[in-house]
């Protein structure tokens, strides 16, 4: 493991964007690429989103873990002389010569609000907070447009018959990106219908896992109350030390 | 009897369980929400016959009305996406050489053969579903859509007789038939208007069949949504002829039709002050009475008009069963 200057570098450098210091006469393969109508000439081994960095564009919006996890980066892209329009994240996307891009910063889509604890668990809480789910002509549309690879459109009909468990397994790893409403016929926002779907599931649905039940009880008994306070009672200096010395995973 | 000695009894007459017919099913989203007790009675019936009701993976909505614009296309691709869904059991051998998809619902069976029928009939149609599916295989056309009561009759009556442990005797049986089984032509299974598919079922389960003038009559369909009032009007007609003509109870294969015919029946009540309550049955439910199974097939406990008085009356559920 490393000192706690190695640390405060390798976080610097996985924000910093990948051509930063990189001398253009040594990048040997460039391509044009289109952002919002204007031509670009970028270094060919960038992804969308350090390409539109290096374009001089700097992202306040649309860009969040630079990791593929947080769904922030939806772009919406053709490549030239094709007819699809296509979608994807842009920190996860290599640029190809002659794509036409433009990033979507949010999705505007409202979110229900509801009480998971209230609601009953049949397939009418959906008809309920998101009727548009009974819009659905299982176009696939949806599917197609998820940077997941989920098989959206088979969770958005468990919704309509139910299936919360199917609903759960195919949304889990959903991460909110919006490309499937965006490109929803229906005008159905599959995310958030997955979402009240998995929440439902959580609260009415799945087994009580032993090893939530068992921590919870250590907690009421107060088993973390020292080392908590302790955490509480320490000096920058000392919690610095230990966020240095944490356990994670490598990279 | 339960179900296990039935299937011993089956056995000492020394026939086969499964009669080798193992079909691609489509449920349909309102079988496994508020019509559960169509799905499954009829799951223990065909089971009982030696008919193996492979659900369809992956299946989507049927695409609820059959839509009758020439230009909105995207409307049929949830059916013909449900017929590419039979492809692939082929394929992978869930069915041998099956390509009969069998619905129960006849709301989704009309859909769905409409949709199909439009895909034999323009090729250019299907031409162009397929190009917008381009990450499923082509659909080729081969499949035919059929409901379970074709299924039944394709049965010898003597099988279905000879299933019948407790025969329906006295019970008196009005068929409803509604639209979506018979109409419109080249989609409908039986005289559009004298149909007598579930008549000959009901004969063959002991039970007394009664002819109710309104049995074609539309039950007000989706009206339900937003006019409740036509439709319990239509409720009350099609009820009170029923029960003019003798009926204990009313039989159904369409869970829209059922649920205008029974459900809507609080506001009949409400409406018409004389009405008397009718229950109103799956037809499966009844074959499932008969066959002698139990409440976990016949789910007369979902059924809003609850129809176990009337049955107990005629002595067909026992007391607390």
């Amino acid at each position: 493991m490393s000192t706690q200057t190695d640390m405060m570098e390798r976080i610097s450098r996985s924000t910093r964007s990948l051509t930063t210091g990189v001398d253009t006469n040594d990048v040997k393969n460039w391509v044009t690429i289109h952002i919002m109508g204007r031509a670009y000439e970028v270094p060919a081994d960038l992804t969308i989103m350090t390409a539109m960095e290096f374009a001089g564009y700097k992202l306040i919006r649309s860009c969040g873990c630079r990791q593929g996890f947080c769904g922030a980066c939806a772009t919406v892209f053709r490549r030239e002389g094709e007819y699809k329009l296509e979608t994807a994240l842009a920190c996860q996307t290599r640029v190809e010569d002659g794509m036409s891009l433009v990033q979507i910063p949010f999705v505007p889509a409202g979110a229900a609000s509801y009480d998971v604890a209230e609601e009953r668990y049949a397939f009418s809480v959906f008809s309920k907070y998101y009727p548009e789910v009974d819009r659905c002509v299982s176009c696939n549309t949806c599917t197609k447009a998820c940077p997941q690879d989920l098989e959206v459109m088979d969770y958005i009909q468990a919704a309509i018959r139910g299936d919360f468990e199917a609903l759960t397994e195919g949304s889990f790893d959903c991460i909110q990106c919006g490309l499937c409403a965006l490109r929803c016929p229906a005008e159905i926002a599959q995310y958030h219908v997955g979402q009240l779907g998995r929440r439902m599931y959580g609260r009415h649905g799945s087994p009580e896992p032993d090893h939530l039940r068992t921590r919870l009880e250590e907690i009421e008994r107060g088993d973390f109350e020292d080392a908590l306070n302790e955490l509480v009672g320490a000096s920058q200096e000392k919690l610095t030390k230990l966020y240095a010395a944490r356990e994670r995973e490598s990279d | 009897m339960t179900q296990d000695n039935d299937h011993a009894s089956r056995e000492e007459r020394g026939e086969s369980k499964t009669g080798g017919l193992k079909l691609p099913y489509y449920p349909g989203c309102t079988l496994k929400t508020t019509a559960r007790n169509l799905e499954d009675s009829a799951l223990a019936v065909a089971d009982a016959l030696g008919i193996e009701l492979v659900e369809l993976p992956r299946w989507n909505c049927c695409g609820v009305v059959a839509s009758l614009t020439d230009d909105d296309l995207m409307r049929h691709m949830g059916p013909v996406r449900n017929f590419i869904r039979v492809q692939e059991m082929n394929s992978t051998g869930l069915v041998e050489d099956e390509l009969r998809l069998v619905a129960l619902c006849s709301m989704c069976f009309n859909t769905l053969k409409q949709t199909n029928k439009r895909m034999h009939e323009r090729p250019k149609d299907l031409k162009s579903i397929n190009d917008l599916m381009y990450r499923e295989e082509d659909y080729r056309g081969e499949v035919e859509v059929v409901h379970f009561l074709e299924i039944l009759r394709e049965i010898e009556p003597e099988r279905i007789a000879g299933l019948v442990s407790d025969p329906l005797e006295g019970l008196k049986v009005a068929p409803y038939y509604g639209c979506t089984l018979l109409r419109p032509k080249g989609i409908g299974i039986d005289d559009p208007e004298r149909p007598t598919a579930q008549d000959d079922l009901i004969r063959l389960l002991g039970a007394t069949v009664v002819d109710n003038p309104r049995k074609t009559v539309c039950c007000g369909s989706y009206q339900t949504d937003d006019n409740k009032d036509a439709v319990a009007n239509l409720a009350y007609d099609i009820l009170t002829h029923a029960r003019a003509a003798g009926a204990d109870v009313v039989t159904t294969f369409c869970p829209l039709c059922a649920f205008n015919l029974d459900n809507r029946q609080r506001v009949v009540m409400e409406r018409h002050p004389d009405f008397e309550p009718m229950p109103v049955l799956y037809l499966t439910q009844l074959m499932a009475l008969a066959f002698g199974f139990g409440e976990e097939a016949c789910r007369f406990d979902l059924n809003y008009t609850d129809p176990r008085e009337v049955l107990e009356a005629s002595r067909l559920v026992r007391e607390g069963s």
